[in-house]
């Protein structure tokens, strides 16, 4: 009964145009369900101004990312030459570059990725090829789901009581990058979880059909077909921990350091921390200004910069997916 | 040799097994040396009197310990981001979801997604070098490092998870649903209002909450912005200091493991259980109100 009654529904909906021009001819005629030409064009009207609403809220998130984009770019690009780029800070920070700090944030972002990478992707397999519904899957969604809560300050305290005091790695670019990398291990669960997804099942089967086991099956099958969603995945990892700075403020960043990191027990500058420290704690917070806007827009520039090749790699991948 | 490729499957499911616990790990051992360097202000104050005190001088002798004014400051600021960022987040999402056409979606999407990418870092010095001067000239104000100000930036940045956790619960609205609705003469906004929106709003209501868990755990923005004034804030411009900036501030100067550093980690337990709080109940929501088929409405 159900289903006759939908499939006419679909017959209805696969001739929209039909429908149209019988309502046309019905101009006129007061429809006792539709109600008469005047209600219908209040109808259509009052739609048309609630769709015009709900695009400007759309709108409205654009204008804001575009206003935070052009205020910083247009101030920063100002600041950035080459002796930004490729000098340390010199005279108590109001001068020079920021070398430390990029190379700082580098070092930080991939350590992340190297802590993060191969938890993640060995726990999106796990959740993805082998484990059943049930209790235990369950809790392990719900830690995955609650780590990515955690906020940011809290991983911060973490970092400090477990890696910099308890493990005795004091402030350093270990503590900061194991710190970043359990910050950063669900958005790699997530984004490895979804290309894992997105392999067929039909390939798997023909694996197992072909009398490989089920481990051959993933390292040799799921993995290479899996690989670009989960490089998509890391990516997004990295830019996530490339942009954090409560985490690193207790745990790996330092005002100023002359020199780069030689090893990793060293204390680093990066450039989130840097511009928190020029904007708020600095004696000459106004004369700095032009520095701020200057990492800031670097900063602003390695995160989306990474995040837009991620997007526009998973765009095609998903383009190609369906063909 | 048939018997050892099997005993290495079995293994390599274990191993696989015990990394993916390691969340679970990872999220005990910081509740546990969360608690451990926390809990020991309590010998000093009372849980009563630490929550809800209304004084907090940490270095004034003696010292006064009563978070209220910072879980006031982190409740005001979340709640009036929430105001601003849940009609936006969810109309976004409805926009992407229905109204859309794919090329202007295709567009508009990657722009959320890095909204959503956006280092909290960056937003909290928008907000002090350019909205805070504007909000004070154009209110008249003492400062333009204020609550509002806070909750505005805020708000951009929930507004990312509240729109994409939303959009995925009106995709997954069954077709049929909808067709039902257009058949028996519904336009296309009636449709949405009553037919797509209530059966999307288990997964709506996850979004709002865990938009709203990221706001009340946002550090840099609320460090930054919110004027860090640790009082019940009486207007909606008066400084707050929500408890993640109070943390942030005053870490680098406590003396370590004296009674205002064992303070602040009791202060990042009580946010901790916050989100925690947040999480479980948008984790409840989806697992018990989960969309399946028709039987949602």
């Amino acid at each position: 009964m159900k289903s006759a009654f939908l499939s006419g529904v679909q017959v209805l909906k696969t001739l929209p145009s039909m429908a149209r021009r019988s309502r046309k001819r019905q101009a006129g005629i007061v429809n006792p369900v539709l109600g008469g030409p005047g209600l219908q064009a209040r109808r259509r009207c009052i739609q048309r101004c609630l769709f015009m609403l709900f695009g400007l809220a759309a709108a409205i998130n654009g204008a804001a990312l575009l206003t935070i984009l052009i205020f910083i770019g247009v101030q920063g690009i100002q600041a950035i030459n080459w002796t930004f780029l490729s000098q340390p800070p010199i005279a108590s920070m109001t001068q020079g570059g920021v070398l430390p700090c990029i190379v700082g944030t580098i070092c930080l972002s991939l350590g992340a990725l190297i802590v993060a990478f191969p938890v993640g992707v060995a726990s999106a397999i796990y959740l993805n090829e082998y484990a059943r519904p049930g209790i235990a899957l369950r809790v392990i969604r719900l830690g995955i789901n609650n780590l990515a809560g955690v906020p940011s300050v809290v991983f911060g305290l973490f970092g400090l009581a477990f890696f910099v005091i308890f493990l005795n790695f004091k402030v350093s670019l270990l503590s900061g990058a194991l710190t970043l990398g359990v910050m950063s291990l669900p958005v790699i669960i997530g984004a490895t979880e979804e290309a894992l997804k997105s392999v067929p099942d039909t390939y798997r089967e023909a694996s197992l059909g072909l009398g490989a086991t089920k481990l051959q099956t993933i390292f040799r099958v799921v993995l290479p077909a899996a690989l670009p969603g989960i490089l998509t995945g890391g990516i997004l990892g990295l830019s996530r921990a490339a942009g954090e700075t409560a985490p690193i403020m207790f745990t790996a960043a330092v005002f100023y350091t002359p020199h780069l990191p030689k090893s990793i027990f060293d204390e680093i500058m990066a450039l989130p921390y840097h511009i928190y420290v020029l904007a708020t704690a600095g004696t000459e917070i106004e004369a700095t200004r032009p520095l701020q806007y200057g990492t800031a827009l670097l900063l602003i520039t390695l995160v989306l910069g990474m995040n837009l090749i991620a997007i526009v790699w998973r765009s095609r991948l998903r383009r190609k997916m369906k063909r | 040799m048939r018997f050892s490729s099997q005993l290495k499957e079995r293994w390599m499911h274990r191993l696989f097994l015990v990394i993916a616990a390691g969340s679970i790990a990872v999220l005990l051992v910081i509740c546990l040396f969360l608690f451990g360097e926390g809990l020991p202000i309590f010998r000093l104050v009372s849980v009563q009197d630490f929550v809800f005190g209304k004084y907090w001088y940490p270095t004034s002798e003696p010292p006064d310990f009563g978070i209220f004014p910072l879980i006031v400051g982190s409740f005001a600021v979340t709640l009036l981001s929430a105001m601003l960022a849940v009609p936006l987040g969810v109309m976004t999402a409805v926009y992407l979801a229905e109204i859309a056409n794919p090329r202007v979606r295709e567009i508009v999407k990657p722009f959320v997604e890095l909204l959503a990418a956006m280092p909290s870092v960056v937003i909290g010095f928008f907000g002090m070098v350019i909205v805070a001067p504007f909000l004070q000239n154009m209110f008249d104000i003492a400062t333009g490092l204020n609550l509002f100000n806070a909750a505005l930036m805020l708000a951009f940045m929930s507004i990312p998870t509240i729109c994409s956790i939303s959009e995925d619960a009106i995709y997954s609205v069954p077709n049929n649903l909808k067709e039902a609705s257009l058949a028996l003469g519904a336009n296309h906004w009636e449709t949405i209002l009553r037919v797509i929106l209530p059966a999307a709003v288990s997964g709506i209501s996850t979004a709002v909450i865990l938009g709203m868990s990221r706001a009340i755990g946002e550090t840099m923005v609320v460090l930054m912005v919110a004027g860090g004034a640790a009082m019940i804030p009486g207007s909606l411009f008066d400084p707050v200091r929500p408890l993640p900036a109070s943390i942030a501030a005053e870490m680098a100067e406590a003396p370590f493991r004296g009674d205002h550093y064992h303070a602040l980690f009791a202060t990042g337990m009580v946010l901790f259980v916050f989100t925690l709080c947040f999480n479980l109940i948008a984790d409840h929501i989806a697992h018990k109100y989960r969309q399946v088929g028709d039987a949602t409405l």
